[in-house]
Order: C-alpha cells, then structure tokens, then sequence
C-alpha cells in the first residue's frame, strides 16, 4: 500500500478520466501491461480496490498516468479525487508485455477502455514498428488519438457507428493488415469477443500474439482465487489468475468461450 | 506501561499455541506467499491454509465474486493444488516464519474427510480446521455442516485418527448454530471456528444473470460482521471448547468485539483484500485496547462482555 500524490485530474471525453500520480516510484517499477489495485475511497459501496492499467509513465518528471472509464460506484468515486490528495494504490502488479525485439514490428489492436494500457507498451518499443489499431463505439469515445499517433509509426481508427475512421470492428482493420503485413508480435487488449478473433486470427496465421485479460478481482495478489481465466492444459483446461499469472499471457494459452 | 506489564498476547486455543490471537482466515491469504510481500508473516499468530481437498480441485467457473454493500460474494469452489502438493510445497515454505499453520480440510464423502485427518495428522502442522461449512462446492462441506447427524459423524470418525488439534469450522446457513456447535463438541472436537461465509446471491439487472458463474454464493466483508459476532456469543455460550470467532473484522476494535463476545481468537479475510496490513495491524491495536483498559492478559478478554 503506497500513497501516491495526485497531481493532475484531465477529463478526456464524457465518461473518461485521466489521473496522474506523482511517483517517482512508480515511474522507476511500472512496466506496460501491469496494473494499480486503488481504493477508491472510504465508501463501503465501493469496498474493494479496483484494477486500473499503467497508461503511460513519464521518467522525465516522474509521473505515471491511469485512464479510466466510469462503469459505476469505484470508478465514480476515483473521477471525484482531486489534484493534491493522495491515492492509496497497491502495485505495480500482474505480468507485463512481453516486448518484440529493436528492428521488428509490432502491431496493437485495442478496444475501448482496452486501448490505455497499449499506449505506455507503445512508447517503450522505440526502435519497433509501431501500429495502432483502435476500436471505439463512436468518434465521441475516441481518446488519446494524438497520444497514439505520436508513439506509433502508423494508426488506425475504427468505430461502431462509423462516425470516425473505419465503419466498422477493429478486427477488419487487423485482417486486412494481415493480408500484406507480418507483424512479429500482436498485442490486443479489449472486450472478450474482439480478443477471441484476434486470436484466432493471429494463430491461425502463426503470427504471436499477446493477449491482457481483465476478470473482476477480489485481492489482486494471487490469494484468493477468484480472478478465474480457462487455460489449455493439455486437452482439458484449468484455471488460472489474471491478477498472478496475467494480465498478459501467450493467446495460445487462453480459452475463450 | 513499564515493560513488565506489557499486555500478553499469547493463547492455547485447546492445544493450538499461538503467541497472538489473530489468524488469517481460510481461502483469503493462499498459502502465504503472496502476502509475505507485504508484511512479516511471523506477525501474526496463525495462517489458516486455502481449503485443501484430497485430490486437486479446479474450482468453479467465473465470475467468482460479486460486490455487495459491505461485503463481497465469493464462489471460488474450493481450487487448490490437493493435500499432498500442500505437504510438499507449501509446508516448508510457511515453516520459515514463527507462525502457526492451520490445515483447512475439506471432502466430498465422510471417507474423504477421514484420509485428509490421516494424511494430515502426519504433516508438519499445528492444528486441522475441518471445513464443515463451504457453500460452494455441491457435495461435502456444508451439506455436513448443516445437520447434526451430519456433523456428528463426520467429526467422530475423524477424531478417531486425528492427532493433531481439531478445529470444526462451522456454517452460519443453519437454524440454530448453538444445536451444530453442541454436536461438534460432544463428537470430540477440540475447538470451533466461526463463521464462514453466509449463503447469497447478486443479479445483474442489466443482463438479467447471476453475477457468479456458480449463481450463488459466499457473503464475508463488514456485512456480515452483526451476525457473526452474535453467533460467536451464542455459541460460546452453548459449548466448553474455545472458539474462534470471524466474519467482518476489519481492524483490532472488531478483534476484540469478537473476543468479548466470547471468542479466543480471530481470524481475518476479505478486509485484508482492501487492506494487506489489516493482518498484523489488528495485533497491535488488540494490544493497544489491553494497555488503555487495563488487560495484562489477552485471554483475560475472552467472554468479558459486560452484560446488561
Ligand atoms: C487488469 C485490469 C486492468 C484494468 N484496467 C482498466 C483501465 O486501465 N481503465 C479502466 O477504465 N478500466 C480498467 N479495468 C476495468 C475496471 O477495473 C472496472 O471497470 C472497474 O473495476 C469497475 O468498477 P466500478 O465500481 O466502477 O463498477 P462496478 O459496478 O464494479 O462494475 C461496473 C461494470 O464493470 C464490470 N466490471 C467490474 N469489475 C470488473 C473487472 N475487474 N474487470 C472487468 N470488468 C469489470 C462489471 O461487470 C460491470 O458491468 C481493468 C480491469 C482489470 C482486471
Ligand atoms: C474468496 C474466499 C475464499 C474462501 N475460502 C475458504 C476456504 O477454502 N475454506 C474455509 O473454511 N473458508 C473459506 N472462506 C471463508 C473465510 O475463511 C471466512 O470464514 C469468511 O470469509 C468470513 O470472514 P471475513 O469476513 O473476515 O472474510 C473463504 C472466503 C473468501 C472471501
Ligand atoms: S484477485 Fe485474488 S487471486 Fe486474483
């Protein structure tokens, strides 16, 4: 449990929230993929702590930023902390990115709140070729676009609705890429169905592919148990934790059903 | 307070010695790895094991918690690694810290839980907690739990081979916990502990689904805590044996909340998931309430309600 000093709270679209914490701690041990367990206040509405993403990690001024979205009661209480207090985070934990090595390439296909945590992954790739595949519903819940492009070599937007770049999944845009491009490694991060096809995708082809799953979580250490994900074991599966043995994990070891 | 009365923490919950009443509940703390991150171990006075099964379990499908005001739901279903990879692996690993081990045993049939008090009477142990009360595994546990010819044979057969101090742990998801209680303790238990989780269940009204993969489940957290230290009084009341007392605790003052009440130890979970140092926190301020009140002996709190 560290207390880590607020120093900035940016609104980035109606409902998405970005908090930056002072920590020249945090700054020294966040790698991409990993995530913060934070207390969102006293309330005992929202008692436990939730899991909330490294977004990017600024050495510079010893800074690191956490994206969120607010789904309900914690996440409301964190978009109420303001610039000065102190957030009481546990962290960083879980298994980061596996990065791809300097000289290769490397793709990201991302879906709505799934997109933050790719942004720090991308930045710490420099001598990679980035892409950016971002999905979102609709243009109005497009965010960091300009973060994005300024870490990768090339981004693409799909939404929903159409309203912004590609009509559509974020899934047509990696197909088509996979058509003339092979990429030594795709990261994907979003809802469940749009990491199953990634995945499928990406096997199919050989190609590796990174997958961070999200479980709603009860410790965030590996004690408890209940952060269940199927994992092949042989013909069968077991269970495994995403707070311990993930978020990441190899996509070849996940079943998704 | 000169040194000399400084309060004494020790306790022989019947034959279980610990040199502070504060235990980490079942199925909260793993096997104390993760949390040997976070504090000294050797802090507390006991870790309670995940509940352990004679062959390994993988537990029930996802999601497996829901919060609730107060507390959380939890149908974990019993994943672990089996007895026998506990006896190997985790064993030697706790047995590097000053800490009591207490080996949560569970089975699906009468002739499960026998072997577990076999196995594990030979094990470098201190005390077996025979899980009588799980709620989410569909055979054994509660199903025993909850009936007094249940409870009475299990707990006779075992203390048959048991040599090793035997805790009964008892299910709040009955009538009269006192009748339970009094059947665990005339089939020869040495102490009872309580309480585990309390049965529920959670909606998503959006979804129209159960929150659990398993539909039902567990109640722990501050929820719960009224009803457990009720059921500690009243089973203090009805029994001889020491108790040991749970649901709610999230700091020293619930602690002894719970020892007035009659318990001689506690045990701590899901508030140790909001905060890790709930853990060793609680063993200082249980001493810290010792000194202001004028208890030398921590023993001396157990069942010190004052009644009306
Ligand atoms: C490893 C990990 C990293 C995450 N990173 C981010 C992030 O960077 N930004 C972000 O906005 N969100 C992230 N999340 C999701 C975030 O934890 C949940 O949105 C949050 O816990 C919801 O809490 P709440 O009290 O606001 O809503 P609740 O009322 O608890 O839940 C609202 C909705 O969110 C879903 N939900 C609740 N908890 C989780 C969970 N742990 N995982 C998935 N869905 C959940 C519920 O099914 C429900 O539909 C992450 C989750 C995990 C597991
Ligand atoms: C995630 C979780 C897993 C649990 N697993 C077990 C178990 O394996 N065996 C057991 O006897 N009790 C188990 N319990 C019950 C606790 O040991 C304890 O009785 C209950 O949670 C009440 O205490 P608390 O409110 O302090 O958590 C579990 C509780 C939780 C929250
Ligand atoms: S949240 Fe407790 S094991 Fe993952």
């Amino acid at each position: 449990m560290h207390r880590e000093r607020i120093v900035r709270m940016e609104r980035l679209s109606d409902d998405i929230f970005r908090m930056v914490l002072q920590s020249g701690r945090l700054t020294e041990s966040a790698k991409p993929g990993q995530f913060l367990n934070i207390r969102c206040g006293h309330s005992l509405q929202a008692y436990l702590r939730r899991p909330i993403s490294i977004c990017d990690v600024h050495a510079g001024d010893g800074t690191v930023d956490i994206v969120f979205q607010i789904r309900g009661p914690g996440t409301e209480l964190l978009g109420e902390m303001k610039p000065g207090e102190e957030a009481d985070v546990m962290g960083p934990l879980g298994n980061p990115f596996k990065p791809v090595n300097p000289g290769g390439s490397a793709i990201v296909v991302g879906g709505g709140i799934g997109t933050f945590p790719l942004l720090y992954l991308l930045r710490t790739m420099p001598e990679v070729k980035r892409t950016a595949l971002l999905g979102f519903r609709t243009a109005g819940a497009v965010v960091m676009a300009k973060e994005f492009s300024s870490v990768a070599d090339c981004m693409e937007i799909a939404t929903d609705d159409g309203s912004l770049g590609h009509h559509g999944f974020v899934t047509e845009l990696l197909e088509k890429r996979l058509r003339t491009e092979r990429p030594d490694c795709v990261y994907v991060c979003g809802p469940m169905p749009m990491m199953r096809i990634v995945t499928e995708q990406c096997i199919g082809m050989g190609i590796p592919v990174q997958v961070s799953m999200e479980q709603r979580m009860g410790c965030g250490v590996g004690a408890c148990l209940v952060c269940a994900c199927k994992k092949r074991d042989g013909d069968d599966f077991s269970y495994t934790h995403v707070c311990r043995e993930g978020p990441v994990f190899d996509g070849r070891d996940i079943v998704f059903d | 307070m000169p040194e000399a009365m400084k309060a004494d923490l020790r306790v022989d919950v019947a034959g279980l010695r610990m040199k502070n009443p504060v235990i980490a509940a079942s199925g909260t703390f793993g096997f104390g790895r993760e949390y040997a991150d976070y504090f000294d171990l050797s802090l507390l006075g006991g870790v309670s094991v995940k509940g352990l099964t004679l062959e390994p379990r993988r537990g029930n499908r996802p999601p497996r918690i829901a919060e609730t005001p107060g507390g959380i739901l939890n149908s974990v279903g019993l994943q672990n690694p089996g007895v026998h990879k506990f006896i190997e692996r985790e064993i030697p690993f706790l047995r590097q810290y000053d800490v009591a081990i207490l080996a949560n045993a569970s089975g699906s049939t009468l002739e499960d839980y026998v072997s577990m008090v076999e196995i594990l009477s030979d094990a470098d142990i201190d005390c077996i907690e025979l899980n009588l009360s799980c709620p989410n595994v569909k055979q054994g546990g509660m199903t025993f739990g909850s009936s007094c010819p249940g409870i009475t044979s299990v707990v006779s057969e075992c203390r048959k081979k048991c040599r090793k101090p035997l805790m009964v742990k008892l299910t709040p998801n009955v009538t009269d916990i006192t009748e339970i209680a009094k059947a665990a303790e005339a089939a020869g238990a040495d102490s009872l502990s309580l309480i585990n989780t309390l049965l529920g269940m959670a909606i998503d009204i959006e979804t129209r689904r159960p929150i659990l993969g398993n539909t039902m489940g567990g109640l722990s957290g501050p929820a719960v805590k009224p009803i457990a230290v009720r059921m500690v009084w009243q089973v203090a009341n009805a029994v001889s044996i020491p108790v040991v007392g749970m649901g709610g605790i999230s700091s020293g003052s619930d602690a002894v909340e719970f020892m007035l009440a009659g318990a001689a130890a506690v045990m701590i979970g899901t508030a140790g998931f909001v905060d890790p140092l709930v853990w060793p926190k609680s063993v200082g301020e249980i001493a810290g309430y010792m000194e202001k009140k004028g208890f030398a002996d921590v023993q001396a709190l157990s069942g010190a309600i004052r009644l009306w």
